[in-house]
Order: structure tokens, then C-alpha cells, then sequence
């Protein structure tokens, strides 16, 4: 069995794990943080992104024993006091989720992508950086509406907040 | 229209707790005391098993049970069924065989169920999975429907002599040759129609719990349809009479069809949990579902068109083999048949057509409804080849289509449907406009400056939704009812619960089905909830599926909010001392027409519920129940245009620009139906450019994982150009006719009508993989 400690969604969390748990497992199972999803088991489709010490990382290309000491924020951390981030705000404004199974990982990674890129996103862009992401619902087209209007009003003071 | 009301962007009620990680799906379900499951899965397509030992299964750490398919058996746990009847043509019954949930005797295709583990946690149940041991005996395997009726090949199921299911037919045989002997012109093409595999994104799970101081099974399941789930799993295959078992569909992610049908593994964990005690849940990995889902289509095809010297479409001449792999799935006969060949009209004016279609089994996944399921096929066939005769005609593909448009209503076509209405022109207009369809020839020539191969396609679909009159459908083999049920409760302080048997999994029930309620009683929205996809709560339901929840599952509840509201102006009259014909209800006061004399709405309710002061002899309350059971299919019809551009070199195909016109009548949310149209366009152009399934001969799937099976992407697919004309449908009381399929019906055509019009070689399957483009290029030069 392998200790667990981290900080997730801002809380101090300890558990014990098999030693051949993902990061995934360990969020669903042991916390309960059911919004981070397995949509796949080829680290294909991103349903399972969330945020390892600020960056997007698949939670099912690593070991919970690997998070040790690291602070993750799932898509239940994301909100802050009620409050919708502005990505989350701009996929239920352009109707960019459906079925809702892809839409946590795609937000976290959107979120990523906005992070990475003060300079503004366009089309092209929001696509290619999309390549993580599986989506059979929307065809896309709204999700790539509402990273560009999100990152559009997030703004470069916004995006350093996120 | 109100701000909330029919023919609003309303934006979804459903959202928040999906993007805030709330949603509940079966796999986030846990209760007291549950394990875990793996089924034990076949490694080859085609073997007797000679034996199976779960010895060495049962001492491996955490095991609970170990169960197969003769203990299921001997507790009397049914097959599986196909329950839709079709005849062949010599008037015999479907060859269907038999399908054990776990198999005992012979397994039929890779992934084909053996038995289950159940063990304490997941891991523990796959490795002891792995450790049961099963002797196997192989046998000749098939994969190719083609082959499968070859003289001489493999026998499959006893049940069905040279693996043939049916060999079915439909139109007028002898009409159909003797307008082609008066043809001026014939177009002759073979047409593949590529298997797919739907791809949710959430895998298929189930939670089976079994109480036993009750006797009464709850089964949480992926499922488009409960209520079906219900009825078929009591019925058919002796799981629970229906009111000891209550089927739950929660938050379901994505269904495309794939989630209608009962599958062995839900049959198996409500078995299991009662044979072991404890609760059982199993949830597929992806590569459980590539192997396990039902695929779709999977069609060969052999067309024949013959046009008269003006150009006039005389008759038409279609021979389908399609493959239903190993077992036929719930609704698999219904698929290549009432729902494939009677919309082979399209939206033309053919006097005769013949359409024969023969149905094999192979050592492949069972194949059933994927989204379309039959009318893609229909679609592919008929714009596929009405491109193509454009090209040898000469004529522009606009203008041979246009030459032939069904303009008169209600039209009888040769095989079995009624258009009831429909403005084809109205759609190839308005899409030809939007693409520039005039200036294409100059952007072509630019691309050519540019080394690019620029090409345009167009297709004119129609398919048909809101399936369907039970009666119609009974008469057809169905062996069920097509209805919908609601039921509106007004409670006492306004506020209103809708409970209807269709399920949402990504539509956006929540909302849409609250705007009607939110027109008819001028309640905010907020104030509105829908009800579904729960056996215990909702009274019946058929589902969703075949886009039928707007035209019937709505339709269900006007009928119910008819009953509502003539009540409510009962009492209303009664209160305001008004006649009950001058009450209205407007902007959530039930008033006197005319007068200043107005009850709020919520006070009405009130009144119905304190039952102070009813009219005499009326009940209390304010709620009511409604079937609604359709009187005729709908027909969603319009005009894709799809612009590619191909790099010569690689072969690789950019799509440009697509277009998609469509005439979905009365339409309740725009935004919505804006959604359903991109996600179709992306299964279409996923199917005509990217995705394909296959098997190689000794029946392993070769494309089992997201590393190998090519799902589109976003970088693969453009920004899209849609937009809508109304016919209202004259058959449902919202004029309804379905949107949720007809991107993936009206796609596929329309690219590969565009990249063979590029590279000037009609010969090329789908998906059309740079590879293919490429040598489909060098074969043209």
C-alpha cells in the first residue's frame, strides 16, 4: 500500500492506496471527487484532467503515490464561493457541453490553454490544443466558441488570477 | 414566445451541476456493501468451450464469486432477443439465434461474455478474471457478411442455415424492371456503408443491487430507455417481474444510440447480486467497449437509377447485404429494413423502387442503431448515386436534384412512408447561398494556383423521426408500442413537475421540455423540473432514441398540459364567477379575456389543492396524465454542401466549409438544436473521413482503443455554417420533427460526394483516409 498526501481543491488530504491506484482512482474513490471522469484507458481522451501544481495533467497517466505532496484541483475545486470561473461560465453561455461526461477535463484543460497563451487564442490555435480532449457530443464547434470567448474576457490581469 | 417560452435560446438548466462536476453518473453510484465485477470475455471470434475452471479464480485475494453461464441457466435467466419480426420475403419468420447472456457451449465473437468475477475491489476482480481458466476448441471464423453467404462457409448458429437472418424485401419488383427497361439513362454503383462504433463517452456500466428482505432488484444502468430496460429484462429474460425491479438511468454521457439496447453485463450483476449477496457494479473500460457495444452500420450495396430522356428519375434498384455480427441486438432486424429501406425515396418523386436486403451473421460484435441507424445508410446510397448520375448526365448536381423534388403534400413514396410535408428547395436554396455555391468554380481554381484540389459536394437527405404509430409499427414486426407517456403535477403553490419517459443523456431535456410548460402557464423556468429516466418515479416511457422525444415525448406532454389546463380554467371560472370559454391564461394570471378580473396562477393551484371551493363534483388536485401515440412518422429533411480541399501529395482532405440547411419544423430551442446539428455533422464527417472499424480475418478488432479506431477530434473538423427553414409538421401538436440524427444522416454523402468531385475519381470508400485519397488520385491519373 502506498501513503497519499496531498492538497486537493485547497484541502489537506491523507489516504493509503494500492500501490497500482492512478490519481484518478484515488480522487473518485478514496475522496469522492466523482467530477474528474474515465472516459477512456489509453490516456486518449482527457475526460480525467486536472490540475497538478497549476498545470493540466491527465489523472490517469499517473500513480496517486506520484501526486505526493502536490497541490490538484479538480473541477469541484474551480468554482470559488459559488461563483463559476469565466471558463465554466462561457461553455453553459455558448453551449458547449451536452452529455456533460467530457466537460470537466475539458474545461481543466481549457483553462490550462488560457493560462498558457496571455497573449489571446484563436480558432486554430483552440483546436490543436484541444488534441487531448475527446468529445462525441458537440462537434466541437461551441466548445472552441466558448475557449475563445473566455479567454477573450479573462484578459491577461484574469488570467493570472485563474 | 416568452423570454422562457417555445423558440427560446434558453440556456440549459442541466449545466451547472455538469460543470461544476455534479453530475452523477452510474459509475459515480456507490451504495452500502458493493463490489466490484469483471466478466470473464472470449479471446477468440468463433470456439466451442470444452471446459472452465474457476478453481484457482475463487482463491485469488478478494474474490467474492466466480459465475457462469450454467448456473445463470439453471436459475432460468432468459436470452437474449431481437424484438423486432421480419419476414423473409418467402414470408418466413427471422433466423434468429440463440444469445445466453454468458455463453456455455460456444462463443461467437471476441468479447463475447464467459463468466463474472466479483471481488472486493476492481483490480482484485480482473486479476482473478484472468486466472479463470477456460479451455477452448476454435473454429472457423467470418467476418465479412459477403463471405458469410458464400456456399460452404463457417455455420454460425444452427438456427440460421448458411448464416442467412432474412432475406427481406420491399417495393414493387416488377413496376421497378419495367421502368428501367424504359430508361434513357442508368447509373449503376456498389456502396459501402463502413461500421462504426458509437463511442459515448461514457462507457456503458451497470450497478445491480438485489434486496433480500424485500425480493426486489434496482439496477442503476446506462440506458437511453429504462422503461424498455424494465419490460425486457421481466419479460423476456426472467431477471424480476416489473414490480420488483426498478431500472434507474441517472446522468448518462451520450448514448448515439448504443445505450437503447439490453445488453448481457446489467442481466448479469442484477444475477449476480443476488447470487453473491452484495451489490454489483461493473463499468466497461473503452476497450470492453469497442469489443461489446453494439456497432452500426456495416451495409454493401448495389445500386441501380434509371432516369428517363429528361432527366426524370423512373425507378430505382437496391440490394443490401448487411451484417448483424454475432447475435441479433434488441432492435438490430429494424435497423437495415423499415428503418433503412423505406427512405430510399429521399426526397424525389421515384415512382417505382425495389429494395432487397439480406441480413447474415458473422463472428463480429452484434451491430444495431447508431445514430441515424438505417437512414444514413438510405442517404449514402441515394446521394451517393444522384451525384454520380449528376456527373454522367452532365447536369449540375443541384439541378438533377431540383428536376426530381418532391412539391406536392402528403406524397406517397413506393415504400411504405407518407411525406406529410416539406419545402425541399426552400433548404438546397438557402445552403447553396450560404456556401457560395455559384462562386465555387473560381475557388477552385485558386486552390489549383495554390498545387490544392479543391472540391463541393452536396446531399439532399430526409429521414424520418418520431417514430412511431404503434399500430403502423405493430403491423410491422415492432414488439413494442412506440408511444410516450407524461405527466404534468401542478402543485399546490404553482410550481410544476413534469415526468416524462423520455431520457435525457445530452439533449437538454431539463430545459427544453420546461420551456413548453413555462409557454402554456407562464411559470419562470426556474419553477419547472423534469422528471426522468427512473422506473419507480416515471409510470412508462419508450425512451430516446430515433429523435423522438421532441415530436412524441413532448407531444405526451401538451397532451397532458391540455388536461391541466382546462381544469385550472374550471376552476378559475368557478372563482372569478367567469364562463369557463372567456378564461386565458397569460404572463402567470389565469384571467377573464377581456376584463381586468385575473386570478395569479399559483392561487388557482392553491385553490385546487385546498379544495376549499371546486366546482361541484370536481376532484381535487392538479395533475394529469397523457399517452401520446403518434399518427404518422415525421420527416426532418434538408441540404448539406460540403467544400474540401486535398493536398495532392499526402492525400490528406481539409474540409473548407459545410454547410447544413435543415427543416426540423416547429423548433423549441435554437440553441439546442444548433448543438444537435454539430454534434451529427461530426459523426458524419467522422464516418466519411476518419472513423473505421475493422476485424482481421481471424476476428480480433484491430481497432479496439483510441490509439487505433480514429475519433474526430477538434483539430479535425471545421467550424460549421447551419441554419434552419420551418415546414411545421402537420402530424404533432408542436409541429415537431426531430433534429438529434440528421447531421449524421445528411454527412457522410456530402464529403464524399466533395472529395471524389476534387480528385476526379468516383471509386473511393469511406473513411476516405489520406491513404485512400491518395492512391484513389494516382488511380485516376
Amino acid at each position: 500500500m502506498a501513503k497519499v498526501e496531498l492538497v486537493v481543491n485547497g484541502r489537506a488530504v491523507k489516504g493509503e492506496a494500492e500501490d497500482r491506484t492512478l490519481l484518478v482512482h484515488f480522487l473518485r474513490e478514496n475522496l469522492g471527487l466523482t467530477g474528474t471522469h474515465v472516459g477512456c484507458d489509453t490516456s486518449q481522451c482527457g475526460a480525467c484532467v486536472v490540475h497538478v501544481d497549476g498545470r493540466a495533467v491527465k489523472s490517469c497517466t499517473m500513480l496517486a503515490a506520484q501526486a505526493y505532496g502536490s497541490e490538484v484541483t479538480t473541477i469541484e475545486g474551480l468554482a470559488l464561493n459559488g461563483e463559476l470561473h469565466p471558463v465554466q461560465v462561457a461553455f453553459r453561455e455558448h453551449h458547449g457541453l451536452q452529455c456533460g461526461f467530457c466537460t470537466p477535463g475539458m474545461v481543466m484543460s481549457s483553462v490550462d490553454m488560457i493560462r498558457r497563451h496571455p497573449e489571446g487564442l484563436d480558432e486554430a490555435t483552440v483546436r490543436a490544443e484541444l488534441e487531448g480532449n475527446i468529445c462525441r457530443c458537440t462537434g466541437y464547434h461551441n466548445i472552441v466558441q466558448a475557449v475563445l470567448d473566455a479567454s477573450d474576457k479573462m484578459g491577461k490581469g484574469a488570467v493570472k488570477a485563474a | 414566445m416568452g423570454v422562457e417560452g417555445i423558440g427560446a435560446r434558453v440556456l440549459r438548466k442541466e449545466d451547472k451541476r455538469f460543470l461544476t462536476g455534479k453530475g452523477r453518473y452510474t459509475d459515480d453510484m456507490v451504495v452500502p456493501g458493493m463490489k466490484h465485477a469483471a466478466f470473464v470475455r472470449s479471446p477468440h471470434a468463433h470456439a466451442k468451450i470444452t471446459g472452465i475452471n474457476t478453481d484457482a479464480a475463487r482463491k485469488m485475494p478478494g474474490v467474492i464469486g466466480v459465475l457462469t453461464g450454467r448456473e445463470l441457466k439453471a436459475d432460468g435467466i432468459g436470452n437474449l432477443i431481437c424484438g423486432w419480426m421480419v419476414h423473409s420475403k418467402d414470408g418466413t419468420p427471422m433466423k434468429m439465434g440463440a444469445w445466453s447472456p454468458l455463453a456455455t457451449d460456444v462463443v461467437r465473437y471476441v468479447g463475447d461474455a464467459v463468466a463474472i468475477v466479483v471481488a472486493d475491489s476492481k483490480g482484485e476482480a480482473r486479476d482473478a478474471a484472468e486466472a479463470v481458466d477456460i479451455a477452448y476448441e476454435e473454429l472457423p471464423v467470418l467476418v465479412n457478411a459477403t463471405a458469410a453467404l458464400q456456399q460452404g462457409a463457417p455455420q454460425l448458429h444452427p438456427e440460421a442455415p448458411g448464416n442467412l437472418i432474412f432475406d427481406w424485401d420491399i417495393g414493387d419488383e416488377k413496376a421497378t424492371a419495367e421502368a428501367f427497361a424504359k430508361a434513357a439513362h442508368v447509373t449503376r454503383l456498389d456502396i459501402d456503408n463502413n461500421r462504426l462504433v458509437p463511442n459515448a463517452m461514457e462507457p456503458r456500466a451497470a450497478l445491480g443491487l438485489y434486496d433480500e428482505a424485500e425480493d426486489h432488484y434496482t439496477c442503476w444502468t446506462t440506458s437511453q430507455n429504462p422503461h424498455v430496460a424494465r419490460l425486457v429484462m421481466s419479460a423476456f429474460y426472467n431477471v424480476a417481474p416489473e414490480n420488483k425491479l426498478r431500472v434507474i438511468a441517472p446522468d448518462v454521457g451520450g448514448g448515439f444510440g448504443s445505450k437503447i439496447f439490453i445488453y448481457p453485463e446489467e442481466i448479469v450483476c442484477l444475477w449476480a447480486s443476488k447470487k453473491t449477496g452484495v451489490p454489483v457494479k461493473w463499468v466497461a473500460d473503452r476497450s470492453e467497449s469497442f469489443l461489446c457495444d453494439a456497432h452500426g452500420r456495416d451495409h454493401a450495396t448495389h445500386a441501380e437509377i434509371a432516369f428517363d430522356k429528361d432527366h426524370r428519375i423512373l425507378g430505382l434498384k437496391v440490394e443490401t447485404i448487411a451484417n448483424l455480427g454475432a447475435y441479433m441486438s434488441l432492435f438490430s432486424s429494424s435497423v437495415p429494413t423499415y428503418l433503412y429501406a423505406t427512405l430510399l425515396s429521399g426526397q424525389y418523386d421515384i415512382p417505382a423502387i425495389h429494395a432487397n436486403v439480406k441480413t447474415v451473421y458473422t463472428n463480429t460484435a452484434p451491430v444495431d442503431a447508431y445514430r441515424g441507424a438505417g437512414r444514413p445508410e438510405a442517404s449514402y446510397v441515394l446521394e451517393r448515386i444522384m451525384e454520380t448520375a449528376a456527373r454522367e448526365l452532365k447536369l449540375s448536381p443541384a439541378e438533377l436534384r431540383r428536376r426530381n423534388f418532391i412539391r406536392s403534400f402528403p406524397h406517397q413514396t413506393p415504400v411504405i412512408m407518407a411525406y406529410d410535408a416539406g419545402d425541399f428547395d426552400a433548404t438546397l436554396d438557402a445552403s447553396m447561398k450560404a456556401a457560395d455555391y455559384a462562386g465555387f468554380e473560381q475557388r477552385r481554381t485558386e486552390a489549383a494556383g495554390r498545387g490544392k484540389l479543391r472540391g463541393i459536394g452536396m446531399s439532399c437527405y430526409i429521414e424520418a423521426c418520431g417514430i412511431a404509430p404503434s399500430a403502423a409499427v405493430g403491423s410491422l414486426g415492432a414488439g413494442v408500442g412506440l408511444w410516450e407517456s407524461a405527466e404534468v403535477r401542478v402543485n399546490a403553490v404553482g410550481t410544476v413537475e413534469i415526468l416524462t419517459g423520455s431520457h435525457s443523456h445530452g439533449q437538454g431535456h431539463e430545459t427544453t421540455f420546461a420551456q413548453l410548460a413555462a409557454e402554456r402557464f407562464g411559470v419562470p423556468l426556474d419553477s419547472i423540473s423534469i422528471v426522468h429516466g427512473d422506473t419507480d418515479k416515471v409510470q412508462m416511457g419508450m425512451g430516446t432514441y430515433g429523435s423522438r422525444s421532441g415530436a412524441v415525448g413532448m407531444s405526451a406532454v401538451v397532451k397532458a398540459m391540455d388536461k391541466v389546463e382546462a381544469k385550472a380554467k374550471k376552476i378559475a371560472a368557478h372563482l372569478l364567477e367567469a364562463d369557463e370559454a372567456d378564461i386565458e391564461i397569460k404572463n402567470g394570471d389565469v384571467r377573464v379575456a377581456g376584463t381586468d378580473k385575473s386570478l395569479p396562477w399559483f392561487q388557482v393551484a392553491l385553490s385546487a389543492y385546498t379544495a376549499h371551493n371546486l366546482p361541484s363534483g370536481m376532484e381535487p388536485g392538479l395533475k394529469e396524465t397523457a399517452f401520446y401515440d403518434p399518427t404518422n412518422f415525421t420527416f426532418p429533411a434538408g441540404c448539406y454542401i460540403c467544400e474540401v480541399e486535398i493536398d495532392p501529395d499526402t492525400g490528406a482532405t481539409q474540409i473548407v466549409q459545410f454547410v447544413a440547411a435543415d427543416d426540423f419544423g416547429k423548433i423549441i430551442n435554437p440553441m439546442i438544436v444548433e448543438g444537435q446539428v454539430h454534434g451529427g455533422l461530426a459523426q458524419g464527417i467522422g464516418q466519411a473521413l476518419l472513423e473505421g472499424t475493422h476485424y482481421d480475418e481471424t476476428g480480433q478488432l484491430l481497432t479496439a482503443s483510441y490509439m487505433d479506431y480514429t475519433m474526430p477530434r477538434a483539430l479535425d473538423l471545421p467550424s460549421f455554417k447551419v441554419m434552419t427553414t420551418e415546414t411545421p409538421c402537420p402530424s404533432n401538436p408542436l409541429g415537431i420533427k426531430g433534429c438529434g440524427e440528421a447531421g449524421a444522416i445528411g454527412s457522410p454523402p456530402a464529403v464524399m460526394n466533395a472529395i471524389t468531385d476534387a480528385i476526379h475519381n468516383n471509386n473511393l470508400t469511406m473513411p476516405a483516409t489520406p491513404q485512400k485519397v491518395w492512391a484513389a488520385i494516382q488511380a485516376a491519373k
